[in-house]
């Protein structure tokens, strides 16, 4: 019986990825929603970001000296200032050892 | 640019981003065996499902013994975000065939979509531009495989402490870094944000979806506020 189930969430994860590919059509959307979709990488990924930074598996708030917290800020700075994938990671990365070898 | 070297430079492009794919597609792999899975159905499941977070969540809701509504229902919460970046990327992939829009559809990632996108805005009038996708989308989906697999056949082999799951929010900061420069998407992003960590206690990861379209909503409020068309 689970194979049933997985390929029924495979079929609505497909769906999910590939509905609004075919089924919406450019020419029709109007400029105020094309602006609107400009902004969903920003309007998605801080609400995947934010929780795994700030809060612990059960939800509650991390303490302001955790290593991820630091490490988070500093790959968060590197970014802003060199805008470069790369560094942002790798920063923040580095950063979060060293934290957790400090603290 | 030939075919090929755009499906390179999708190649190219993603990397860095897979830098946390890898320990996430370990931890799945172990995960889905600790709970009862078979190996063969946990395996499967990567490139039927081929989504790490709604796969953990079914294998975890499964092993719980939940209803299957239950399991379709959050599978098809967690992956709604893809909703909006289909509605971004059919500006780009609307005029490919059938064939194209199914395949790119199914290599769908955060990751892909991101980069690619990107690629997309700069190269929108050149021909073959879709091959980016192809790059980004096939090498996320092959490694995901190959760590799943890993997982699945030899346990955790990454030391818990190198915290290479915090990879994944850090991967995520990058995606959206050139935007911490305009006021405006700072606005959006602090509202996401926000709003997701007052909402992470609703159940099916329901925050992700409901603090996007909040967000989504407070650009619409600027857009029709400061720019004029």
């Amino acid at each position: 019986m689970i194979w049933f189930w997985v390929l029924i969430a495979g079929v609505v994860t497909f769906l999910t990825r590939y509905s609004m590919i075919t089924f919406i059509n450019p020419k029709t959307l109007s400029k105020t929603s094309k602006e609107v979709l400009k902004y969903v990488p920003s309007a998605v990924f801080p609400a995947i970001i934010f929780p795994a930074i700030f809060l612990d598996q059960e939800g509650y708030f991390l303490n302001s000296n955790s290593p991820q917290i630091w490490g988070f800020l500093i790959a968060a700075i590197f970014g802003y200032f060199f805008n470069n994938i790369i560094l942002t990671i790798v920063s923040g990365l580095v950063s979060f050892w060293i934290f957790t070898f400090l603290f | 640019m030939k075919k090929l070297q755009i499906l390179k430079k999708g190649f190219l492009d993603v990397m860095p981003l897979t830098i946390p794919v890898i320990p996430f597609g370990i931890i799945y792999g172990v995960i889905a065996i600790e709970i009862g899975l078979s190996p063969i159905v946990a395996f499967c499941m990567s490139f039927i499902i081929f989504a790490g977070s709604s796969q953990i969540a079914f294998a975890q809701l499964f092993s719980a013994g939940a209803s299957p509504l239950v399991m379709i229902s959050s599978v098809a919460v967690i992956n709604s975000r893809h909703f909006l970046y289909g509605a971004v990327l059919s500006q780009y992939l609307n005029k490919l065939n059938y064939f194209w829009k199914i395949l790119l559809g199914y290599l769908m990632t955060d990751q892909a979509f991101s980069v690619s996108l990107s690629y997309f805005k700069k190269n929108y009038k050149k021909k073959n531009a879709h091959f980016h996708m192809l790059g980004s989308g096939f090498t996320l989906w092959f490694l995901w495989q190959l760590s799943t697999l890993a997982g699945i056949i030899l346990g955790n082999i990454v030391p818990e402490q190198l915290g290479l799951t915090f990879a994944i929010p850090l991967t995520f900061l990058s995606l959206i870094i050139s935007e911490l420069r305009k006021k405006d998407h700072l606005i959006v992003i602090a509202v996401s944000g926000l709003a997701s960590l007052a909402l992470y206690d609703f159940p099916f990861k329901i925050y992700i979806i409901v603090s996007a379209f909040l967000a989504l909503g407070v650009s619409y409020i600027l857009i029709s506020k400061f720019k004029k068309f």
